[in-house]
């Protein structure tokens, strides 16, 4: 039975690899495309002398410089569409939004000019960005910073979206964004920056985007997710294995634009039986589209309707136990693995 | 008479007749000439425009630029080829003062493939890449953060050329203009800000959007240079553009320009612009047409020789915009088979999306996924 493998690509690339954390990752993707391509900057608050709110960053205003390592006042708005205008011109700028809830402050430079750049003007000018955020919920950050907004953004034809659930892919996601020619958002997640996994030396490893990943294998039931929601559907993958003797089958999407349904369906016709879960809120939501898109890919495989978990649909409170009643936690996701099984 | 110091025109001198006085022949005077030519090739373009959008050739929004001639030419002169150009969506005038090819404009106007941005963008989405005209935007303001960050690019690659961000009066209230000011002038960057104002932003008058409806002054704010100047005199706009422009070029320093012009014709085709203001004051303001005005200028200068001169360049503008009709009419309808080229550009973006299909809408496949959403 497969647990939280390392994944296939981490093998295929056959060489050597390290232990580290999702942030190390991501920092060292980080710094090896700053040294790979000199087009490439970073910018935003506090990544500099502060080393980053999450501490991305630390140590790369040292190495790398205030020219290629940017410090941005609070201004979103201003140094997004400042990115966007950059990248028409051949740079490749880095931004980093403290997490995902100040984005919204820069939301027409994302989804109004970013998205738009390429196909608007004919194709004559391109708009190579990539814009790195946390998103997620817990530790009582409240309503106003517990969103998961990823998939407005994977709504917007013109932008590509990941959101890495593994160290490796933290950093493979990120570098293959880093490298594409499109605007990126790379949804990273505050609960899992410190969560360790190996990590592939290779300065040429990166994970392609477009490409889920069949995080455990099973054949009783597929639990569809990304970020931090991979986690908990294996830690659920596991309680239903002990405890009712089902094999389920996880996908981690790792994209949402493109979005890899073919390995959701195989695995579906595989188990006839799909939950989807999410970190955000469900209604509109990551699980709705992948929902909508198995029902017409596997309807004459489907033993069940498809369920969906998500956030419970209220503002983030502050109690520790209202909010902990709100997300979608590991007993929500069993009940609701329960449900499409016939067994609640 | 302004000079036209070390900006060089990206066009080329047509063929001219022989003068009779020696100021006539200096490169400055034929230039003058072909700034003049440019504001009537302008207005002209605009009114068959609006014939054009009157016959539904044309269709979405379209704001005309008649009237603002000068501050188009004007500030366009200023600029070297490699200067970067970005405006709102008032920019038929900005397209051709920077040197595009009027029939790339109309038939971009027109929807066709051989349009400015190959029918994808309209008359508000003009660009031209080889000109570095970098985009009419359709969101009031939102081209400025980009053209900071033209700027940015331009600074961080040590390229000794600067950008020309336009906007309308209407565009200073939006957040957008605070952070591009201030990121511009934390980070030295060579950008200059020409803000037309035409004194309504749609309806709204500029006092009454304005807590300080003198927009120079808020460059202050920033502790940027800010100045005024008359937007119907093409020498004054081409003279502070070329200073701000050489400073933003040579010192990195940015810079409000603000040029106090009128739009003859309403907000958009849709608009007959007598709502909020009256026939008299339309009149008024033609009084001070900035294209009789040069004509006469050059006339009295003897940089023009007589009335037939003028109108020899008349007609040499109207044949310019039939012909821009004309290449318009003969292109073709953008191929529906391309309808989801240039969405993405890189090359694995076909790749990336391949794994997409299954369960996805009706039509997506066909028309989305399967044709190609690279730039090939």
């Amino acid at each position: 039975m497969a647990t939280l493998t390392t994944p296939p690509e981490v093998e295929q690339a056959g060489s050597s690899t390290t232990t580290m954390t999702y942030r190390e990752a991501l920092r060292l993707a980080l710094r090896e495309e700053l040294e790979h391509d000199e087009k490439v900057f970073l910018v935003g608050e506090e990544i500099g002398v502060f080393e980053g709110s999450y501490k991305v960053t630390a140590g790369l205003f040292k190495e790398f410089g205030p020219k290629r390592v940017r410090e941005a006042p609070i201004s979103e708005e201003g140094f997004v569409g400042l990115s966007v205008g950059a990248a028409m011109m051949g740079l490749r700028p880095v931004v980093e939004i403290m997490t995902l809830n100040f984005i919204l402050v820069a939301m027409d430079q994302v989804v109004n000019h970013a998205a738009k750049v390429r196909y608007m003007l004919g194709g004559e000018v391109g708009c190579p960005l990539v814009i790195r955020t946390p998103n997620g919920a817990g530790n009582q950050l409240t309503a106003q910073h517990s969103q998961s907004f990823e998939q407005w953004f994977a709504h917007v034809p013109g932008l590509k979206v990941v959101a890495p659930a593994t160290p490796a892919d933290a950093k493979g996601l990120l570098k293959a964004a880093i490298r594409d020619d499109d605007p990126v958002i790379v949804v990273e997640n505050l609960p899992i920056y410190k969560e360790k996994g190996e990590v592939p030396d290779d300065p040429e490893f990166v994970t392609p985007i477009g490409r889920a990943r069949v995080a455990r294998e099973g054949t009783d039931l597929t639990i569809v997710a990304h970020s931090f929601a991979v986690k908990r559907s294996l830690e659920v993958a596991e309680q239903l294995e002990s405890e009712l003797d089902v094999s389920a089958e996880v996908v981690d999407l790792r994209s949402l634009r493109p979005l890899d349904m073919q390995t959701v369906a195989d695995s579906v016709s595989k188990t006839n039986r799909a939950l989807c879960v999410e970190e955000g809120w469900s209604s509109y939501g990551t699980t709705a589209e992948v929902a909508a898109r198995i029902q017409d890919a596997c309807f004459d495989d489907l033993d069940a309707p498809v369920g969906r978990v998500g956030m419970a649909e209220v503002p983030m409170p502050y109690a520790k136990n209202l909010e902990n009643a709100t997300l979608p936690h590991s007993e929500k996701i069993l009940g609701a693995a329960k449900h499409v099984l016939g067994v609640a | 008479m302004a000079q036209t110091k070390g900006s060089a025109n990206a066009r080329s001198s047509n063929g001219r007749r022989k003068r009779t006085k020696k100021e006539e022949d200096s490169p400055e005077v034929a230039k003058l000439r072909e700034h003049y030519e440019m504001m009537v090739l302008i207005r002209l373009f605009e009114e068959e425009t609006e014939r054009q959008y009157k016959k539904a050739q044309i269709g979405g929004y379209c704001h005309l630029s008649s009237g603002q001639e000068a501050t188009n030419v004007g500030a366009c002169a200023a600029l070297l080829k490699e200067d970067v150009l970005f405006t709102g969506y008032r920019g038929h005038g900005f397209a051709l003062a920077k040197g595009i090819d009027p029939g790339k404009v109309m038939a971009e106007l027109f929807g066709r493939v051989d349009g400015a941005a190959h029918g994808r963008g309209g008359s508000m989405h003009i660009c031209d890449a080889e000109y570095n005209y970098l985009g009419g935007w359709g969101i009031v303001a939102g081209q400025l953060p980009l053209a900071t960050g033209a700027a940015f690019a331009l600074s961080q690659e040590d390229q000794p050329y600067a950008v020309l961000c336009e906007l309308g009066e209407g565009a200073v209230n939006m957040g957008a203009w605070h952070e591009s000011l201030n990121l511009a002038g934390i980070w030295d960057l060579p950008v200059v800000f020409l803000v037309l104002n035409n004194i309504y932003g749609m309806g709204t008058t500029v006092d009454k959007a304005s807590a300080e409806p003198e927009i120079y002054k808020r460059a202050a704010a920033f502790r940027m240079h800010g100045e005024r100047v008359n937007g119907q005199d093409l020498e004054e706009v081409l003279e502070a553009s070329d200073r701000l422009m050489t400073r933003a070029r040579e010192e990195r320093k940015p810079a409000v320009l603000e040029c106090m012009t009128y739009r003859f014709r309403g907000h958009s085709v849709a608009d007959a612009g007598t709502a909020y203001r009256t026939k008299e004051e339309i009149a008024e303001q033609q009084e001070n047409d900035p294209i009789p005005a040069f004509g006469k200028a050059l006339l009295e200068r003897g940089a023009i020789s007589s009335q037939d001169e003028l109108d020899e360049i008349r007609s040499r503008a109207e044949k310019k915009v039939d012909e821009a009709v004309e290449f318009a009419e003969q292109s073709a309808d953008p191929d529906v088979d391309t309808l989801a080229q240039h969405v993405y550009g890189d090359p694995d973006t076909a790749d990336q999306f391949a794994r997409m299909g299954p369960g996805s809408p009706y039509g997506e496949r066909e028309l989305v996924l399967s044709s190609g959403l690279g730039s090939s």
